[in-house]
């Protein structure tokens, strides 16, 4: 029995001007699965990751998507209201900088609540409860529900900014950097609470770092981007334990250990 | 002879703003940009309601205009002026005689009727755009219908006030398509909106004019939990004793006295010539003085 890949990338490519952005990207991520793509800053990694999500469009390529309704659809031919739709139920993106994917003046149950209502939620009570259940989840306290993110730590606004994401049930989430930014305690109380949420939810999920820790912890495979070529691919440990390409190998023992 | 040509605006002005405002009546909601003229008069004073009233007055029109209610006030002076040297055309005050009334904060208590067009001044035409900054984005919003966002701004009145809050400007959908601003209207004048005569809105600084044809359903945007309720000072008027009008609440000493009186004050002055009386009525104390 074979399984249906969840999203199917095919020969992305794009270009700025006559530079790579990325080029000759494939992949299928399945179910339940998380990706992992690294590399160091340029190689085009979050690129790739909007010409998946649909901020940029590709030069060429295709990104099908396993819908609810239609089964494989290529997003980027889809009409734009179908693909915002999906944008804002099936997928996810979460943004390295909290206040890029937060409505900063509104608070934090209206942030959580935006997608609900997005969704067509016109209830008030009904939309609190699950904004205060979800900030439960990403232990955000009960009385914080109706303060601005603006007077959150940066790691209570990235945590924010996945309950607001995480919210209406997406079966596919896009990070970029989550990580990014916070100090390495904070870090780690994120991923741990990142991973529950992916394994409990069976989430599918695809994050761009260029930190190895990250990918270490969450992904199952894992991509590496030079020049916006993938020059290795594998599931997460054997590419750190045994890397094969020049550069992964560079990367794998830049990291220090302690 | 007025050496202005007819209500100020050359021929051909009034023209693309007649056409701006009959896709406005054929699409209900739907804001309709427009190459608004530099009028006579600062951005902020009804620059565009003056221009839409200009595209619509025909040389037998009697203009009636109101701000905040009232006839007398600078705004409206200066506006009804406006057209009688520019137009030379008839104007009342009276809400039943006018055939073009335009508006800035308030609907007329007196219900309009057919072949009566109501004008209001818009500042800003967006009800998105404080919520979303960007045009564009807006803009697709319209596009796509995806309201979400007012809401989120509701949600935010009732987690911060435990009710909506909002008391002016409140959003409505307008014949289940398209979310409007009806202007800084008081909520209290919403319910009013499905009416038998033409509501065009003009706002000249950012140029858009936008319509509710009549008899156009016009609805609030609310909660399921929280629903729509058009409130007023819990009081009646005291000059002319109506239960049923929106009020204006006036400080009359330094001793925190106060009053309340209808806002629209041809409909208070009309119930008072019919005998109504409230509390503070000039009429009541010469009674008193009399006794």
């Amino acid at each position: 029995m074979t399984i249906q890949p969840l999203l199917s990338v095919k020969d992305i490519r794009k270009t700025y001007g006559d530079r790579i952005g990325c080029s000759d990207v494939s992949f299928d991520l399945y179910p339940g699965e998380v990706m992992g793509i690294v590399g160091e800053s340029g190689s085009g990694k979050s690129t790739l990751l909007n010409c998946m999500a649909g901020h940029l469009p590709p030069d060429s390529g295709q990104v099908l998507f396993d819908t609810r309704d239609r089964g494989m659809v290529d997003t980027l031919t889809m009409s734009e209201p179908e693909r915002r739709m999906l944008s804002r139920t099936d997928w996810a993106f979460v943004h390295q900088h909290a206040r890029d994917g937060l409505r900063m003046g509104v608070s934090a149950g209206g942030n959580v609540g935006e997608r609900l209502m997005a969704v067509g939620a016109r209830h008030y009570g009904n939309i609190r409860t699950q904004a205060i259940d979800w900030l439960d989840r990403v232990e955000i306290n009960e009385d914080r529900v109706d303060d601005k993110p603006s007077a959150f730590s940066g790691g209570m606004q990235q945590r924010l900014q996945i309950a607001r994401n995480l919210v209406t049930g997406p079966r596919l989430v896009f990070m970029d950097e989550p990580t990014g930014g916070l100090d390495v305690s904070v870090q780690a109380r994120l991923l741990d609470l990142l991973r529950g949420l992916v394994r409990e939810m069976g989430l599918s999920a695809i994050i761009v770092t260029h930190d190895l820790a990250v990918v270490r912890l969450l992904a199952d495979r894992l991509m590496v981007m030079k020049s916006g070529h993938v020059v290795e691919h594998g599931l997460t440990d054997q590419v750190l334990d045994d890397p094969q390409h020049a550069y992964t190998q560079l990367l794998v023992s830049s990291v220090l250990q302690v | 002879m007025s050496d202005y040509n007819f209500a100020y605006l050359d021929e051909q002005t009034k023209r693309m703003i007649r056409r701006a405002i009959l896709k406005g009546i054929a699409v209900p909601g739907y804001q309709v940009p427009f190459a608004s003229r530099e009028m006579p008069m600062p951005y902020g004073w009804g620059t565009g309601g003056v221009q839409v009233s200009a595209a619509c007055l025909m040389p037998e029109d009697v203009l009636k205009v109101i701000d905040q209610g009232a006839d007398d006030t600078t705004n409206a002076v200066s506006i009804r002026k406006f057209f009688e040297k520019t137009a030379e055309i008839a104007v009342t005050e009276k809400t039943r005689e006018a055939t073009v009334i335009q508006t800035r904060h308030r609907i007329p208590e007196e219900p309009l009727t057919e072949g009566q067009i109501l004008v209001y001044q818009v500042p800003i035409p967006e009800p998105l755009r404080f919520l979303e900054p960007r045009e564009t984005e807006t803009r697709k919003m319209h596009a796509l219908e995806e309201y979400g966002l007012m809401h989120v701004k509701l949600y935010e009145d009732i987690a911060k006030h435990g009710h909506i809050a909002t008391s002016y400007a409140y959003p409505v959908k307008v014949e289940g398509r398209y979310v409007m601003d009806p202007s800084p209207i008081p909520k209290f004048d919403n319910p009013k909106m499905e009416m038998a005569a033409i509501q065009l809105f003009g706002a000249g600084r950012e140029q858009r004019i936008y319509a509710v044809p009549p008899y156009t359903k016009v609805v609030s945007l609310d909660f399921e939990d929280h629903p729509f309720d058009p409130s007023k000072a819990n009081h009646p008027c005291d000059l002319c004793g109506a239960e049923h009008t929106y009020l204006d609440e006036v400080i009359i000493d330094d001793d925190g006295g106060r009053m309340f009186v209808c806002s629209d004050t041809d409909y208070c002055a009309e119930r008072q010539a019919l005998g109504h009386r409230g509390r503070l009525s000039p009429s009541n104390d010469l009674e008193k003085a009399a006794e």
